[in-house]
């Protein structure tokens, strides 16, 4: 996607998809240096997701880099990264509902 | 004729470990993330030599015995005023919370006696610093990277003259999502006669 986008792009020096918005839905991406792609997908009018692209960084260099059972590329299987991933959307959900 | 290194160049820049104050080393930090990259190729490393995951835990346990040695002489030097430990109850609490404190900076969370065995003890954390990062597969079993810390107890022990088995385990604790881990201790035979005979 990010391939296509950036042969599309009206502009030169595109860097590729960052925000995607719809009717139904809203898709945002974070870069890392070496090129990982974070993408995503919420309902139309979410905040907050640019820092949660960010946390969800952290997790992932925390607990799927430093595992030596993961083989990068591949699909990430690492229950330490699920767990910390579902309860920072909790309380992401539960800091949202609150506003 | 070569000329002497200067002042400046590598060699110079080498501090002997002797120069070293205690008061400096016992301070002396390491980045976390530097240790769990090392750790992980260290497992990485010895996984693609091994054919089994008994192999591979008795590899990392033979990796923690060697520090386990050293550690033991650095910590009588520093600490203890080279005393050495001749009692079980000694040794045991020694690495509970000397061991412990100097290599992860807090005392070890717990120390039982095996209910069922005599030669049993076992020392219990809720998570070993070694495994804060790591997420084992399920094809892997049972398998838990603290042999490493298995192995430095081990070095410790062996080289007090307690020669012992040492392995690590999960213990699934209910109400918690995340298992705690237990080093489990074996004393050999002639650990126990000498202990009796001591009483």
């Amino acid at each position: 996607m990010h391939a296509i986008s950036q042969q599309l792009s009206p502009t030169t020096g595109c860097g590729g998809i960052d925000i995607l918005e719809a009717d139904t839905f809203v898709l945002r991406c974070f870069q890392s240096l070496p090129g990982t792609k974070f993408f995503v997908v919420a309902e139309p009018g979410s905040q907050g997701l640019d820092a949660l692209l960010k946390n969800i960084y952290d997790l992932y260099v925390d607990y799927v880099l430093k595992n030596p059972f993961y083989e990068v590329e591949m699909p990430i299987r690492c229950e330490l990264f699920d767990l910390s991933l579902t309860q920072l959307i909790l309380k992401d959900k539960a800091m949202l509902g609150s506003r | 004729m070569a000329d002497a290194p200067k002042k400046g160049t590598l060699r110079a820049a080498y501090r002997r470990a002797a120069d070293i104050k205690p008061r400096d080393a016992r301070t002396w930090q390491v980045s976390l993330n530097a240790f769990a990259f090392l750790f992980s190729e260290m497992v990485q490393y010895n996984q693609t030599r091994v054919d089994n995951i008994a192999e591979l835990e008795h590899r990392l346990e033979h990796a923690g015995y060697g520090v386990g040695l050293r550690m033991l002489e650095l910590l009588c030097h520093r600490e203890k005023g080279n005393r050495r430990e001749v009692r079980l109850l000694g040794i045991l609490s020694f690495v509970h919370s000397t061991l412990w404190k100097s290599l992860f900076g807090k005392v070890a969370d717990s120390l039982e006696k095996g209910t069922e065995n005599e030669d049993e003890y076992m020392i219990s954390e809720k998570e070993l610093l070694v495994n804060r990062f790591i997420s084992v597969p399920k094809d892997m079993g049972a398998f838990n990277c603290g042999a490493y810390v298995a192995g430095i107890v081990k070095g410790v022990l062996d080289g007090s003259g307690f020669p012992a088995r040492v392995t690590a385990h999960f213990v699934p604790v209910e109400g918690q999502p995340r298992p705690r881990t237990t080093i489990l201790i074996k004393f050999s035979e002639e650990v126990l006669q000498r202990e009796a005979r001591l009483s």
